[in-house]
C-alpha cells in the first residue's frame, strides 16, 4: 500500500464507453442492408467495387500518413467508411481502376490534404465522386438494370411515369449500387438514429425540403424521394458528422439547404442528379452556418432585476 | 409526479451508487496525529492561533483571519500541538497546517448557543463564521458570506441532487439525519430572509425523499422538490433552473434572481453549529469505487490522513487507476494519500482502469455530443480547441466565461479530448491576460 503509484490525470475520471472508432464501425454495420441488397441486385459487381473502394481508400490513407511520417490511423475505421460509401454510390458497371482512382482521390485530395480526420471540409466520398463524374462521365452515368447487364435509363431519367413504386422501394431499379433500396437505406437509416450516430435534423430537413420543393414545382414527391441517390445522401451522406455543422439550428438549415440545392438542380440544372454537389456547396458554407446558429448561452440575453 | 429539470444539455451518465447508498454511516475513530491545513476553503488562509506545545480541546479555534472572504480552521481532536508546518494537500500542493497529537480524550470546546429562532440573522452568520463552515459540497465558499446575500432574497434551495456518481455521503445524510437537515434549512432561510425552502433530491434517492418528506410535515414554507437523475443537476444554475424556473444572468450570483443554493451537508453542519455549538471539525466523506475493498460512506475527523481512510475500508485491490477526491466529473486526482481530509472533501473514489475507460486521443470529428450536452448551451469543440492553442479573447467572446466546469463533454466525447481541461485552462489564460492588460495601463 505505501508503494501505491498515483496517477494524476484531470477530471472527468469516467467517460463514456463511446469511441470514434465505435462510431465508425457502427455506420459499417448500418452500410450492411444497403451491400447486401446492392449484391442481391447486381451480384459480383457489387462484390468488386464494395472490396476494391474499401481497400483502396485504407491503402491510400496508410501510404498517405506514411509518406508524411504521421502516425497511421486507418484502424480508426473512417477511410474504409468513406472508400464503402463511395463505392455504393457508383454505377455497378464502373470499372475496376475507376473505383480505385476514386478512393485514392477521395481520401487523398478529400481528406488527407486538409489535415486527415476531423479536418475536412468536403465530405470525402463525394470529393471521390464528383471527381469520378468530372473525369468520367460516361462510366458513371450508365446504369445496368438489376440481375442483367443491359444498359438501362435511371428511374429518375425516365421520369415517374414509368417507375412502379414497389420496385423503387425494394429497390429492383437501375442505379447506383446502394441507392436504388429504399428499404435497404431505410434500415440503415434507423439503426444509426437509434445509435446516435445521425442526427434526424439533417436528415428530415434534406427528405423535407425536397419534398416541398418537388411539390412547389410539380412533380411527385415520393417519386423524387425514393429515386436517385437522395435518400441514400440524406441518410448516409449528408450526416457526416466532420463535414455537416454542430450546433442543432444549424443541422436544420444544412438539410433543407441539401434538398432545396438537390431539388434546383434536378428541375432546372442541365445534370439529372444533384446530390453531390448540393452537398458539396452545403458543406462548404457549414462553417459559416457554425458561427451563425451558435445555441444561446444559460444565463446571457437575461434581463432580471 | 413528473421530476423537474432544467431544459437544455444533461446527460444520463452511470451514477455507479449501489456500493454505498444504503450503506449506514459508519464513525472512523480519530487517528493519533491530525494534520488541520490552515486554508480549507476559497479565500485567505488562516494564520495560526497556537503555538507548538500548546494544549488544544476539540473545536477549539486554531487557526483564522481578519481577510473578509475566509473561514476558521478548528482543532478535530484533542491534544497537543506538535507542529506547526507546510503539509502536502490532496492536490499535491502543499499548505501550513497545524499537527496536533491526539490524547484520545476528545475534550471538547463548546460554543455559546441560543435558540434558533432567538437568533438575529446577523447572530447566525457570526455563529456560521465562527464554526468555520464552508460549502461541503466540494467548493468550499465560506457558509457565512453566502447567508449575507447581496440582492434581496425569496427562496433557499437546499441542494440534494448529489448527481456526481458514486457519492452517497448527502444521500445517507438525508436519510439519517433529516431534521438536522430541515431545521439547518430553517435556519439558513432565517439568515437570508427567504420565506421559503426547497429541497431539491433526484429522483433515484427516494428512502431520501421519504426521510425528508416526514419531517417536513405540514410546514407550509418548506417542500421537496423531486429531480429528474440527470447530470449536472446538481449544479448550481441548473438547479434553480429546475426547482423554480429562474435563469441566473451570465456572471451573476443566484442572489440575482433570488435565491441562495445550499448543500445538504452543509445545512447540517449549520444546524450542528448553531444548536450544539460543535464546529466544523468532522464530516462525511463517501469512500468508494471499483478499487476499494469495503466500499462505505464514513464519518471522519478534518485532518484525518486519506490513507487511514481507505485502509478503514479494507484499502484497495490491486493497483487502481486513479484515485479522485470528490465526484469522478469534478474531483481533482489524489496526488498524496499522506494528504488529510478537509471541509470541502465529499468523496474518496480509487477507480479501477475499466472504470475510467481510457482510450487514446483522436481528432474532433465534430460529432457535437459536446454541444448536445453542454448544460450552458456552450459549443465546448470550440472552446476546447481556442484555448488549447491560446486564443482566449476569442473563446471568451463565446462564451468561455460561462463554463461551469461541470466536465459532461470530456465525458461525451468519443475522441477522448480533454475539453473541460483545456477550457479551464483558457479560463485562466484569460484572466491572466486581462490582469496583464490592466497592468499595463
Amino acid at each position: 500500500m505505501e508503494n501505491l503509484r498515483l496517477i494524476v490525470t484531470p477530471s472527468p475520471h469516467v467517460r463514456d464507453k463511446d469511441t470514434t472508432p465505435n462510431i465508425m464501425f457502427a455506420v459499417l454495420i448500418s452500410l450492411i442492408p444497403v451491400a447486401a441488397a446492392s449484391l442481391y441486385f447486381f451480384g459480383f459487381n457489387a462484390l468488386r467495387l464494395i472490396l476494391l473502394g474499401g481497400a483502396a481508400a485504407v491503402a491510400t490513407e496508410a501510404i498517405f500518413q506514411k509518406v508524411r511520417g504521421r502516425q497511421i490511423t486507418i484502424s480508426d475505421g473512417s477511410a474504409l467508411v468513406t472508400g464503402v460509401l463511395l463505392a455504393l454510390s457508383v454505377p455497378p458497371t464502373l470499372p475496376s481502376w475507376m473505383i480505385i482512382v476514386g478512393s485514392v482521390v477521395a481520401i487523398a485530395i478529400g481528406k488527407q490534404v486538409f489535415g486527415g480526420l476531423g479536418h475536412n471540409i468536403f465530405n470525402p466520398a463525394l470529393v471521390g465522386r464528383a471527381f469520378l463524374v468530372a473525369s468520367f462521365a460516361q462510366p458513371m452515368t450508365t446504369w445496368t438494370g438489376p440481375f442483367d447487364t443491359v444498359t438501362r435509363a435511371t428511374p429518375l431519367v425516365v421520369g415517374a411515369a414509368r417507375s412502379s413504386l414497389p420496385d423503387l422501394f425494394f429497390g429492383s431499379v437501375p442505379g447506383s449500387l446502394g441507392e436504388t433500396s429504399v428499404l435497404a437505406i431505410l434500415l440503415g437509416g434507423i439503426y444509426l438514429f437509434y445509435k446516435g450516430i445521425i442526427d434526424y435534423r439533417i436528415t428530415l430537413g434534406v427528405l423535407g425540403s425536397a419534398a416541398v420543393m418537388s411539390f412547389l414545382t410539380g412533380a411527385n414527391p415520393v417519386f423524387e424521394l425514393f429515386s436517385g441517390s437522395l435518400l441514400f445522401a440524406a441518410v448516409f451522406m449528408a450526416t457526416d458528422m466532420v463535414t455537416s455543422p454542430y450546433t442543432p439550428k444549424g443541422r436544420w438549415i444544412f438539410g433543407i439547404g441539401v434538398g432545396f440545392l438537390i431539388m434546383l438542380i434536378r428541375t432546372w440544372g442541365s445534370l439529372p442528379e444533384g446530390v453531390t454537389y448540393a452537398i458539396l456547396i452545403m458543406n462548404a458554407v457549414t462553417p459559416l452556418i457554425n458561427r451563425w446558429t451558435r445555441p444561446r448561452i444559460y444565463g446571457q440575453g437575461v434581463h432580471k432585476s | 409526479m413528473i421530476a423537474k429539470t432544467f431544459p437544455r444539455g444533461g446527460s444520463e451518465i452511470p451514477h455507479r451508487k449501489e456500493a454505498t447508498e444504503h450503506k449506514p454511516i459508519v464513525t472512523l475513530a480519530p487517528p493519533q496525529f491530525v494534520v488541520i491545513p490552515l486554508r480549507q476553503h476559497i479565500g485567505a488562509p488562516c494564520k495560526p492561533l497556537v503555538a507548538v506545545g500548546d494544549y488544544v480541546k476539540m473545536g477549539q479555534k486554531i487557526g483564522d483571519t481578519d481577510q473578509f472572504v475566509s473561514a476558521p480552521v478548528h482543532a478535530s481532536v484533542s491534544g497537543t500541538v506538535t507542529a506547526i508546518e507546510e503539509r502536502v494537500l490532496l492536490n499535491g500542493s502543499k499548505c501550513l497546517a497545524v499537527v496536533i497529537e491526539n490524547d484520545g480524550k476528545d475534550e471538547r470546546h463548546v460554543y455559546p448557543t441560543k435558540p434558533v429562532d432567538k437568533m438575529s440573522a446577523e447572530s447566525i452568520r457570526q455563529a456560521v463564521r465562527e464554526a468555520g463552515i464552508v460549502g461541503m459540497g466540494g467548493a468550499g465558499f465560506p457558509t457565512h458570506i453566502k447567508l449575507n446575500p447581496p440582492k434581496p432574497v425569496d427562496t433557499v434551495i437546499i441542494n440534494g441532487a448529489e448527481c456526481e456518481p458514486y457519492l452517497t455521503c448527502d444521500h445517507r445524510l438525508m436519510v439519517e439525519q433529516a431534521e438536522a437537515l430541515v431545521e439547518g434549512t430553517k435556519a439558513i432561510m432565517k439568515a437570508v430572509g427567504a420565506e421559503r425552502g426547497i429541497l431539491g433530491i433526484e429522483a433515484n434517492k427516494p428512502d431520501a425523499i421519504e426521510a425528508v418528506r416526514d419531517m417536513i410535515g405540514d410546514a407550509p414554507s418548506l417542500s421537496v422538490t423531486v429531480l429528474q437523475v440527470r447530470y449536472p443537476q446538481g449544479a448550481e444554475k441548473q438547479l434553480i433552473k429546475a426547482a423554480v424556473n429562474r435563469e441566473v444572468p451570465s456572471g451573476k450570483l443566484p442572489a440575482e434572481v433570488g435565491c441562495v443554493v445550499s448543500n445538504v451537508h452543509t445545512a447540517i453542519s449549520i444546524y450542528e453549529a448553531l444548536t450544539k455549538g460543535i464546529a466544523s471539525y468532522e464530516r462525511v466523506v463517501t469512500v468508494s469505487g471499483g478499487a476499494v475493498v469495503d466500499p462505505r460512506n464514513v464519518r471522519v475527523r478534518i485532518g484525518t490522513p486519506l490513507q487511514a481512510l481507505l485502509d478503514f475500508c479494507g484499502g484497495t485491490l490491486g493497483e487502481p487507476a486513479v484515485i479522485v477526491g470528490g465526484g469522478p466529473m469534478t474531483g481533482p486526482p489524489v496526488a498524496s494519500l499522506e494528504a488529510p481530509v478537509v471541509k470541502n472533501l465529499s468523496g474518496i473514489l480509487a477507480l479501477t482502469a475499466e472504470e475510467v475507460g481510457f482510450d487514446e486521443n483522436r481528432p474532433c470529428i465534430r460529432c457535437a455530443r459536446c454541444v448536445n450536452v453542454c448544460p450552458m448551451g456552450l459549443t465546448p469543440n470550440m472552446l476546447g480547441a481556442l484555448s488549447h492553442h491560446g486564443r482566449f479573447s476569442q473563446a471568451a467572446s463565446i462564451g468561455l466565461m460561462d463554463c461551469i466546469e461541470c466536465g459532461l463533454c470530456s465525458f461525451a466525447c468519443p475522441s477522448k479530448r480533454a475539453l473541460v481541461t483545456w477550457i479551464k485552462e483558457g479560463k485562466a489564460g484569460w484572466q491572466a491576460e486581462r490582469a496583464a492588460a490592466q497592468a499595463a495601463k
